[in-house]
Parts: structure tokens; C-alpha cells; sequence
């Protein structure tokens, strides 16, 4: 585990070992830890790399409740049109929610996530996430990074996640 | 359409589609922890209650993303949908106007506080407006937008979720874009193309609406011919008649048509001439074979395609091994 120790701290005060605890280590994600005052507008995300296999396609639309045929069935999702099952909604949330808070860090509390839908992540592909830091707001610490998830058909997902961040700096 | 329909439709602004109804479930940490692990998102605050603590919180929170999650229908109700309410009138007048398909295209959250184990959302979804026609890549439709808000047990907004999907006569077969909505309709099947039918051909197709292919034949010299036509080409009487053809046959060519793709078909779809054992041909489709199965020269058998009440068509099988 390549753990990243905060050298900001946390809300409260309390220093930030992001991935040194239970449950942050599912794939060896490291978070990061940010503050506000640490971050500029244009600052980059680091680029996340997702595969789609087919097993993680059905697992995230039945961990979302989703029965949706199109996301689990191959024959009816050709029956509907399509050409193999494909990601559903609340995944492509799911995906952007984590490859920001991942970015930011356990203390980022996220306040929005606006998303547009365009090519469907099928299985075989790979989704790459990318994103860049589009705006700061001082009053709220709030920083907004514009995302975007494109397969090889095109952006799966384009939009803006808004997370609050803890002051930093010389607070 | 029809001003009426307009109004109509304008008549579902401000309405609701989906009455406050609380989860199945309140947050739990099970659930959470299913969600974290398929998206594999590694942020601890979600699952370890020190971790969560020591970013300021009481202990741990749900995703945000996950909100939709708790409100869900789940599997039963997927399988088997109820009353489906104002969504299902909705739904039912878009059809009327041929606005059978549907794709998500936005969804913007806007969340007012995290959620931690034992809240108990609910939600109720509101229309916000639905657009004129418009022409889009996906064929002609209407945006719908819908505003969802999720409140917690207490009656207070946790959360709001701004849903915009596209209603749309398809073009081509139903899009690949993003997820049906949960509670759409399944897609009526489109018609057919219609036959051009004029006094030289009909007399085929109303006998193929009684399972019955005929060929006609030249009553002067007895050549068999197909297409119709009113005149023989081997000696230009205008005399014919019929026969029924046997349904024997065999593949003489085919190609496999994967676009564009008509929304009445399956694809991939298997165009073939068959030459019957009469000798003449006809354009036609292969049904219970698969694309790689075909081959030139293959024996085939006469089925029967009944596409609508007002359309049947001669299609083709392999004759099975028993029969050769």
C-alpha cells in the first residue's frame, strides 16, 4: 500500500493517514488529502484508468439496485438495441464520486455531482477519467473540478463535481 | 401533433410522477459496503468509523453518489411492476405521440448533507418541463426534466436530483446510450416496411397471408417467374395463373445485414436468395441460423413470418438433419 501520509491536517485538526485504514484499500487506491487553500484552478487530477470488464458492470448495477436487463443480460440488451450490456447511471456517478473524493481525500464532502451521458461503457472497454480544477469558491471552501470519462466510442461522461474542502493553509 | 396533445402534455408540468414513498431500507452499512466494493472506491470514511472521525465526522457516511440507491425499487418490483401512477400516464401520452424510446441524458445532484446509517430517505420526482420537438441524433423527441428530491425521515431535503431524459421516435433501433429509466415500458415493436402492393403483385401477397407461396406461371409456354409481372418474359403473353410452390429450396446467396438498423428487425439480420425447387427465386430472410451457419448451397424449407395482422412473409430454414 503506497499510502500518502497528509501533511495537512483534517477538520478537526487531526492528521489525515489516508489508506492506513480498514476499508481504503480495495484496489489500492491511494486518497489523497487536500485543503483549499493548497489547490489552484487548472491544477490536474491524476488520470484514472478503469476497466470494464463484464463481472464489474453487473456487480455495480445490482450494488445500485439496478435489474435493469440492459446492464446484466446480453441477449436482451441486443434485443433492445444495443450491442452487449452496458454501465448504468448510478455507476457512472458511483466512478466519478470516487475518482474526485479519491483525489481529494477522506475529509472532501461532496456537494454536487452534475453529469451528461453520452457513449455507454460496454465490456471489453476501458474508461479514463480526467479532470482539472474549474473553479474555487472562498466563501465555502468549496472547489469545482470538471470531469470527464471517455471509452473508445467517446465521452461516456462529461460534467462538474463540487466538494468542500477543509480550509488549509494558515487557518 | 395536435394542439390538444400539446396541452396535454403541458398539463404535466408541476405534476407528480412518483409520490414520496421512504426506501426499502434505511442507510446501512451492508449496503454501503456492496457499493464501495463493485465501484472499488477505497475512501475509508464510508465503512471505518476512526477513519470518518478523524476528517471531523460523528462517524461514518454514505457516498453521495449512492443516493439514488436507497430509493430504488429493487429486484422484485423490477420483475413484476405495480401501479405505475403518474409516471406510467406520462409514459402512456409520450407512446401516443410516438415517443416510445427513452435515454438518460443528465442527472445533477445536489446534495445538502451526508447520509449516515439510519437515515430513511424518500423520494418524490416532480415534472419540470418537457420541450417541443426536437431533432436529435437519435431521431425526433422530447426532453423531459424531472426534479427529484430526497428527504430524510425527518421531512428535510437531503438531497436533490435534476433528471433529464430524451423521449424519442426512434430512428433506428432503440439507442445504446444510457440506462431506461426504471419503470419504462417495455419498447412496442415497430411495423415492418409496408409491401408496395399494386394489381400485379397482390395476388402474392394475399396468398401469403394464407401461408400459401405461390409462383406464377405463364400460361402460353408455362414459365415459372418471380418477380411478379404482368407480362412473361420468355414470350410476352399477358395469360398467367399460379401454382404453390413446394417451400423446398436452397440458399443461392446471402449477405448479413448489420446497419443500419430498422427497428422492426432483429440483427443481425440474414438477407438471402433462395432458389426454390421450382426454380425460380425470391428475396427473403433465413430464421433459427445463425450468420456463421449459413452456407451457399445450404437446403432450406419454407416457414412463415406473421410480422403483423395485416402482413405475413415467406421466410426460410434450414431443413433439419432428420429430413435430407
Amino acid at each position: 500500500m503506497n499510502a500518502r501520509s497528509a501533511g495537512d491536517d483534517g477538520v478537526n485538526g487531526a492528521p489525515v493517514t489516508a489508506g492506513d485504514v480498514a476499508g481504503g484499500t480495495v484496489n489500492g487506491i491511494v486518497n489523497g488529502a487536500r485543503d483549499y487553500a493548497g489547490i489552484a484552478v487548472g491544477d490536474t487530477l491524476p488520470e484514472l484508468s478503469i476497466p470494464l470488464t463484464r463481472t464489474m458492470i453487473v456487480a455495480t448495477a445490482i450494488a445500485s439496485r439496478d435489474y435493469q436487463d440492459v446492464h446484466h443480460d446480453p441477449e436482451l440488451a441486443l434485443q433492445r438495441g444495443s450491442k452487449d450490456i452496458f454501465m448504468n447511471i448510478l455507476t457512472s456517478n458511483g466512478l466519478v464520486d470516487r475518482f474526485v473524493t479519491g483525489w481529494a481525500g477522506p475529509a472532501a464532502v461532496v456537494k454536487a455531482i452534475r453529469i451528461r451521458l453520452g457513449a455507454p461503457n460496454h465490456p471489453g472497454d476501458t474508461m479514463v477519467l480526467t479532470g482539472t480544477v474549474s473553479a474555487k469558491d472562498d466563501k465555502d471552501n468549496q472547489v469545482e473540478i470538471s470531469v470527464r470519462g471517455t471509452n473508445s466510442l467517446g465521452p461516456h461522461v462529461t460534467g462538474t463535481v463540487v466538494v468542500r474542502l477543509p480550509k488549509g493553509g494558515d487557518a | 401533433m395536435s394542439e390538444s396533445y400539446e396541452e396535454r402534455l403541458r398539463s404535466f408540468v408541476g405534476r407528480e410522477l412518483v409520490p414520496a414513498k421512504p426506501g426499502q431500507d434505511p442507510v446501512n452499512r451492508p449496503m454501503i459496503r456492496h457499493w464501495v466494493e463493485a465501484m472499488e472506491d477505497g475512501n475509508p470514511i464510508y465503512l471505518d468509523d476512526e477513519a470518518a472521525r478523524a476528517t471531523g465526522r460523528a462517524g461514518v457516511v454514505a457516498p453521495a453518489s449512492m443516493i439514488q440507491a436507497w430509493t430504488m425499487r429493487g429486484y422484485a418490483a423490477t420483475m413484476t411492476p405495480t401501479d405505475a401512477g403518474g409516471f406510467g400516464e406520462l409514459v402512456s401520452l409520450l407512446a401516443e405521440g410516438g415517443y416510445t424510446s427513452v435515454v438518460a441524458t443528465d442527472s445533477e445532484l445536489e446534495f445538502h448533507r451526508e447520509l449516515v446509517p439510519g437515515d430513511h430517505v424518500s423520494m418524490r420526482e416532480v415534472v419540470e418541463s418537457i420541450s417541443p420537438e426536437k431533432n436529435t441524433g437519435l431521431g425526433a423527441g422530447r426532453f423531459v426534466t424531472t426534479l427529484k428530491t430526497y428527504r430524510d425521515q425527518d421531512g428535510e431535503i437531503v438531497a436533490t436530483q435534476r433528471w433529464r431524459t430524451l423521449r424519442f421516435r426512434p430512428a433506428t433501433k432503440p439507442a445504446e446510450g444510457a440506462a431506461p429509466e426504471p419503470g419504462e415500458a417495455e419498447q412496442a415493436r415497430a411495423l415492418r416496411p409496408r409491401p408496395a402492393i399494386n394489381r400485379d403483385n397482390a395476388f402474392w401477397f394475399e396468398a401469403a397471408l394464407e401461408h400459401r407461396l405461390v409462383i406464377q406461371r405463364c400460361v402460353s409456354c408455362k414459365a415459372l417467374r418471380h418477380p411478379t409481372g404482368p407480362c412473361c418474359p420468355e414470350c410476352n403473353s399477358f395469360d398467367w395463373d399460379t401454382v404453390e410452390a413446394s417451400g423446398r429450396g436452397h440458399v443461392h446467396s446471402f449477405v448479413v445485414n448489420h446497419h443500419p438498423r430498422h427497428p422492426a428487425f432483429d440483427f443481425p439480420l440474414i438477407v438471402a436468395v433462395v432458389e426454390l425447387a421450382e426454380g425460380t427465386r425470391l428475396i427473403t430472410n433465413l430464421v433459427g441460423v445463425t450468420p456463421e451457419e449459413v452456407e451457399i448451397d445450404m437446403p432450406v424449407t419454407l416457414d412463415w413470418v406473421d410480422a403483423d395482422p395485416g402482413l405475413s412473409l415467406p421466410v426460410f430454414r434450414p431443413v433439419a438433419q432428420e429430413d435430407h
